[in-house]
């Protein structure tokens, strides 16, 4: 071996071998912190970058910006079609939000206090659009429309929406009702309140944080689509991402840069409204798997 | 399920609406799409899409490089995801919270603010080329934007928590007593991580890969707008055939083979999956 003909003969076995265990256990030390931090790095520069981008001087998309400047953001007042794609987008995405919460709390209610050999084709069932291509899913959806002759509107990207978003709200509901036991639940009916009775004064306040977090998700995988939704809006309506999308894909415009810096904004917002009222990040490492 | 059970149905009946909505509009559209991809052009029932599509080698090169980028892109999450995930499930609780925010950042921000993000770093006039050129190292900017690299380093940070969670899941439940015993028996760190916990780890790595094959080939904007025109992945030729050529047979029939290539995936990993948690226990 190298290590040990680079030592002096006269060292003893014992100390080289001690020196070894030594470097092994520092190299594993610093190696794998090292590595995690280039994994970090990469995991948030593109948000940042975006950010920095945002408050550019600069009429054209440069990095570093060559100063700073709020021109992007003030242009966003004069662009009116935005302010509409927005309000399309938050209206869409509030309405999954709350639809895929009464369906999905309600399945998982069922799905949770049954024993049936359904349950096991129900999550499948539930679960799977996460891993389905959305383009496959909206043109699909969008054939279906055209078939029973159903016109194009914010109704149908609603369904579209609610079918790709429930995943998040039964994942996370489900988790919070397995945590929770049938013991509270029973006691209630057993001490004589109905099931509806039990489920808003019982189940329900216990279960909040997991049905926050998944209306959260539910609400920003709906904002945030592009793949089910250009198949399933009609033309004249007008979707933020879609916007966004053709505004970077076809002139690289810098007006989305400050779009961007809103809605990271927003997000972080909104995340840190969440982690306060239903611990967000334990639940999304706990759930993930 | 018995007479008895049929009869006193419980709290089942509340699984129905969504079960209902679902096969609705979920289950039904997905067959009309399939069976839409074998309608023949002069009505009828054929396989005259496939044949088009396997005649021609721009669909099948997108086929192709469909399938590398998803096993490309998994494996750069796997190499990249697992020291964030080790470092993760060791540090300080004092530091959990920070970094769960700094792995989530990718999914919470809207996929087209990830990929603008990349736009600014990879561009022409971007961070990667702007350093570059500053340090001497190259005199013209390179072409990182529109080549099928950048579209995998893209897919790669955006994918990379979907990778990193189940890892993280999958580390935290090792008994930690098995790399002290390793250790006390005389094995190295380096040994002790290589034959102790990453094979402990093997399911959290595959649901991983599971997860992350499966949305990077599903993926649109991003390849889309890294990718440019020249790069063409199964899901943009679905929407060019679909919305902008309005060839919706043709369209389906993409579709119907990305589905395959998905669940196919999916199906034989999460067979790998089972048997490594069979061998853990």
């Amino acid at each position: 071996m190298s290590s040990t003909s680079l030592n002096p003969p006269a060292q003893l076995p014992a100390e080289s071998a001690y020196s070894l265990r030594k470097l092994d256990q520092v190299s594993f030390a610093v190696v794998m912190p090292i590595l995690a931090i280039l994994g970090l790095i990469m995991l948030t520069a593109p948000t940042i970058i975006v950010l920095l981008a945002s408050f550019s001087s600069s009429a054209t998309l440069q990095f570093p910006p060559p100063g700073f400047s709020l021109q992007w953001y003030l242009s966003l007042f004069s662009f009116p079609e935005l302010r509409a794609a927005a309000l399309n987008s938050f209206q869409v995405a509030l309405f999954t939000a709350i639809v895929c919460v009464v369906l999905g709390v309600s399945a998982c209610l069922a799905m949770i206090n049954s024993r049936g050999r359904w349950v096991a084709a129900m999550d499948a069932l539930v679960m799977s659009p996460l891993a389905l291509p959305g383009v496959a899913l909206g043109l699909g959806m969008m054939a279906f429309f055209a078939m029973v002759g159903i016109r194009l509107s914010l109704f149908t990207l609603i369904i579209g929406h609610i079918v790709i978003c429930t995943p998040y709200v039964v994942r996370n509901v489900l988790a919070s009702l397995t945590q929770l036991g049938s013991s509270l639940q029973e006691a209630s009916s057993a001490l004589g309140a109905s099931p509806a009775y039990t489920f808003f004064n019982v189940t329900l306040p216990l279960i909040k944080p997991g049905v926050l977090i998944g209306a959260f998700m539910a609400f920003l995988t709906s904002f945030d689509n592009v793949a089910v939704t250009l198949f399933l809006s009609d033309a004249r309506t007008e979707m933020l991402p879609i916007r966004m999308w053709s505004m970077i894909e076809n002139d690289l415009d810098v007006r989305a840069a400050a779009i961007s810096g809103v809605l990271i904004f927003l997000t972080a917002l909104l995340m840190i409204a969440m982690e306060r009222f239903s611990g967000l990040s334990k639940a999304l490492i706990n759930n993930k798997a | 399920m018995n007479i008895s059970q049929l009869l006193r149905p419980k709290q089942d009946f509340l699984a129905l609406p969504l079960a209902i909505f679902l096969q609705l509009f979920y289950i039904v559209p997905l067959v009309i799409l399939i069976a839409s991809s074998f309608q023949a052009g002069a009505g009828g029932i054929s396989l005259e899409n496939y044949t088009k599509f396997f005649g021609n080698a721009v669909n099948v090169k997108a086929l192709t490089d469909t399938f590398w980028l998803g096993v490309q892109v998994t494996i750069a999450c796997l190499i990249i995801g697992y020291p964030v995930a080790y470092f993760y499930t060791n540090v300080h609780a004092r530091w959990k919270g920070v970094l769960t925010f700094l792995i989530m950042l990718p999914l919470l921000t809207s996929a087209v603010v990830r990929t603008f993000g990349w736009v600014v770093i990879l561009g022409r006039q971007g961070l990667i080329n702007t350093a570059l050129m500053k340090l001497g190292l190259i005199e013209e900017p390179i072409r990182l934007l529109f080549t099928h690299n950048g579209v995998l380093i893209a897919l790669t940070q955006i994918w990379l928590p979907m990778m990193v969670l189940p890892i993280v899941a999958s580390l935290s439940q090792i008994d930690s007593r098995l790399a002290a015993a390793s250790k006390s028996l005389g094995g190295g760190a380096w040994r002790t991580f290589w034959q102790i916990t990453f094979p402990l780890t093997l399911p959290g790595m595959i649901s991983g890969s599971l997860l992350v094959f499966a949305l990077t080939v599903s993926s649109f904007v991003t390849p889309s707008i890294i990718g440019g025109g020249q790069l063409i992945y199964l899901p943009t030729l679905i929407y060019q055939q679909g919305i902008v050529l309005l060839n919706q047979p043709f369209a389906a029939a993409v579709s119907t083979l990305l589905l395959i290539m998905v669940v196919a995936v999916v199906l034989i990993l999460g067979a790998f999956g089972k048997r490594s948690r069979r061998y853990i226990r």
